[in-house]
């Protein structure tokens, strides 16, 4: 039986000549989890800024390689998928949802032709029809229609309603794991819980495996299975989200779940004056 | 006139409006053949903001927050207009007038007021090291020599948790967080009086985000300077600011001072947004509002909320409900305002 995506011992190193002085620093280092084939889940990554959290997803994307270490999708290398048709069906698998939707949609291209050209590239969808009829029901799944959409440049729309398209883009090719960098960081708290439902339908209807990389602990709390506390590029802790989240074990996480802000403003505010240094 | 008695109670220094936003009305207008298209983001919209004050926007996506806040910026470009209402600012002496007459505001905008677009990481030239941005940015607006310019920098950027080598780097080569606390930096280095950000901190961690709210308090009570702060995120506005604004469907549903917003909501849309907020420990499915965010190029009649507002009277699709002093001490937009129980 293989894994859907498996990781061991995973490394990336940048070069850093000047910047950092002349070291190579570790991204992401010696990270190991494994997503079952026949148990589709919604995987967390949490942790510092910083942490390595894009780079890994970037690598399982196949977008960035890593310096050591193997991460295989289906049982293959993703390191080593070799031409066009092969890596094209395994982007048609594996589809991201990238952090800050105003950089991942160029300004001069109309939004709706992403849709299409994604429709067109891993659906065959070939004529106009196909195309449309794609795009709008990925558009209706996160709330919004094509009608909203056609035409339109990424700077008439809203950061939420940015994000939102950037997820109905990934779910177009039917894909079997999304890998969502921060897909709710701009939507308020009730588009940000229809998003998430809706990764919990994905998951329990559609069987799509979905790695959800955030800076919320309470939706990471409430979709995920599993999840993975990363710092300088180390995971730190891992295991079962509720226990996890309910129960951190380490020096980091247990700051980090502390840190959360309580929705009232005495505390709150008691908390942020805490951290001035000028009072 | 109650939000100026508790502010000067708690600043002691004379309350003065730096702000005054009357009437403004600011609409997204495109004609495709012949057919015109009106998006009404910001319809309708009073408010003021004091000296010393960090003055909040919250709203659901799209209600039109970024829209609002452009205008007040004065960076409005076609297809957006402003149809009616002023925009004015008056920092001790300077007053300007932005829609009366726009030109003035250029040169002020870095020295009085700096604005922190959404998703502004992407500002930072993709092929420049990071120091060049702050060179373009701040050097000019300092007065400081060389030298002490970068120490200061420096030391800004350390405060944000960040490694002053970062000035050294190309913006790809850092992370989401790490970029957005640059622009933090690069607009609050220079200590402007007057800082409007929009969803600044979506991209941070808890604890950096902590600490970069920590140091936005810090600009801001160094320099009395007011702060109109953009968020979707409850807890940031519970956290900084000191008055907090509802807007809904591009009007404002709710204004008063944070804290008797979040302990009596007087609008049925303001107790949904603060009975809906996810906690760890909690594991209850959370429903979102019913319905959808209304098309802003054909909004509801009425109150724009009524279509969904579980408090709805025939009253409401017909009557656009005011902003009227409510019972906390704060504006509201709502016939049966006050009527309302946590969600
Ligand atoms: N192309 C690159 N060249 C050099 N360093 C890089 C490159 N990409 C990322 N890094 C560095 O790798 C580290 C991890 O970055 P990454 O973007 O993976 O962090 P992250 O966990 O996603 O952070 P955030 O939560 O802020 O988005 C950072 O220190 C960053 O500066
Ligand atoms: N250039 C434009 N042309 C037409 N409509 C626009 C334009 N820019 C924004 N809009 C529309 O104006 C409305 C308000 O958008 P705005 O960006 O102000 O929302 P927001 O409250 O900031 O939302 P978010 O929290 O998602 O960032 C949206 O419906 C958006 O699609
Ligand atoms: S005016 Fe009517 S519809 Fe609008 S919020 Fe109040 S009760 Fe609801
Ligand atoms: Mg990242
Ligand atoms: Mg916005």
């Amino acid at each position: 039986m293989t894994d859907l995506l498996r990781l061991d011992h995973v490394t990336k190193l940048f070069p850093v000549g000047g910047f950092f002085s002349r070291r190579s620093m570790k991204a992401v280092d010696d990270v190991n989890f494994a997503l079952s084939a026949d148990k589709p889940e919604i995987f967390a990554i949490v942790g510092e800024s910083g942490s390595g959290k894009s780079t890994l997803a970037k690598m399982m994307l196949g977008n960035e390689v890593p310096s050591s270490g193997q991460l295989s999708f289906d049982g293959t290398d993703v390191a080593a998928i070799r031409g066009r048709a092969a890596r094209e069906a395994f982007m048609a698998k594996v589809q991201p949802v990238f952090q800050n939707p105003f950089e991942a949609f160029n300004p001069l291209t109309r939004l709706d032709e992403y849709l299409f050209a994604t429709a067109h590239r891993f659906l065959g969808a070939s004529n106009r029809g196909a195309r449309e009829a794609a795009a709008d029901a990925a558009l209706q799944r996160v709330g919004l229609s094509l009608a909203e959409v056609r035409g339109r440049y990424s700077h008439e729309l809203s950061g939420g309603q940015l994000q939102r398209i950037a997820v109905a883009r990934a779910l177009i090719p039917n894909p079997k794991l999304i890998v969502a960098d921060e897909p709710v960081s701009m939507v308020d708290a009730s588009l940000r819980m229809s998003i998430v439902n809706l990764f919990r339908d994905l998951r329990d209807e559609l069987k799509v495996s979905i790695i959800y990389i955030t800076h919320d602990l309470a939706t990471a709390y409430y979709i995920s299975d599993r999840v993975i506390i990363m710092q300088k590029g180390k995971v730190i802790e891992s295991g079962d989200a509720r226990t996890v989240l309910e129960h951190p074990t380490q020096p980091y996480s247990i700051a980090l779940k502390g840190a959360v802000l309580p929705p009232d403003p005495a505390a709150a505010s008691a908390i942020i004056r805490g951290r001035q240094v000028v009072a | 006139m109650h939000e100026v008695l508790s502010k000067a109670k708690k600043t002691a220094v004379a309350p003065k409006n730096v702000l005054t936003v009357e009437g403004l009305k600011a609409y997204y207008i495109n004609e495709h053949f012949g057919v015109r298209r009106e998006v009404r983001a910001v319809d309708d919209i009073s408010l003021t903001v004091q000296r010393n004050e960090v003055y909040g926007i919250a709203g659901e996506s799209s209600s039109g927050k970024s829209s609002l806040i452009k205008t007040l910026a004065g960076a409005i470009r076609p297809p957006m207009r402003v149809i009616e209402g002023s925009v004015k600012f008056d920092f001790g002496g300077q007053s300007i007038d932005v829609y009366g007459e726009p030109e003035q505001l250029k040169p002020a905008r870095w020295r009085h007021l700096s604005y922190i677009m959404q998703g502004s990481m992407n500002v930072l030239n993709p092929v420049r090291r990071v120091k060049h941005s702050f060179h373009d940015f701040a050097y000019r607006h300092m007065g400081l020599g060389g030298a002490a310019f970068w120490s200061k920098v420096r030391q800004h950027l350390e405060r944000l948790g960040l490694d002053p080598d970062v000035l050294e780097a190309f913006p790809h080569q850092l992370s989401g967080g790490m970029r957005q606390r640059i622009t933090i930096a690069l607009a609050t280095v220079c200590e402007p009086e007057f800082i409007i950000a929009d969803e600044p901190t979506t991209a941070l961690d808890v604890l950096v985000q902590q600490d970069v709210l920590g140091l936005i308090k810090d600009v801001q009570a160094r320099m009395q300077a007011s702060i109109i702060f953009v968020t979707h995120d409850m807890s940031v506005h519970a956290a900084i600011t000191d008055r907090l604004a509802i807007m809904y469907a591009g009007r404002l549903a709710e204004e008063g001072a944070t804290q008797a917003l979040f302990d009596n909501p007087q609008h049925p849309y303001t107790a949904h947004l603060i009975g809906s907020l996810p906690r760890i420990g909690d594991v209850r499915v959370r429903k979102s509002l019913p319905g959808k965010p209304p098309a802003l190029s054909d909004p509801p009649s009425g109150c724009r909320f009524h279509p969904r507002c579980p408090l709805a009277i025939e009253r409401c699709s017909r009557e656009v409900p005011l902003m009227q002093p409510s019972a906390t001490g704060g504006r509201v937009a709502c016939f049966r305002a006050g009527e309302v129980v946590a969600a």
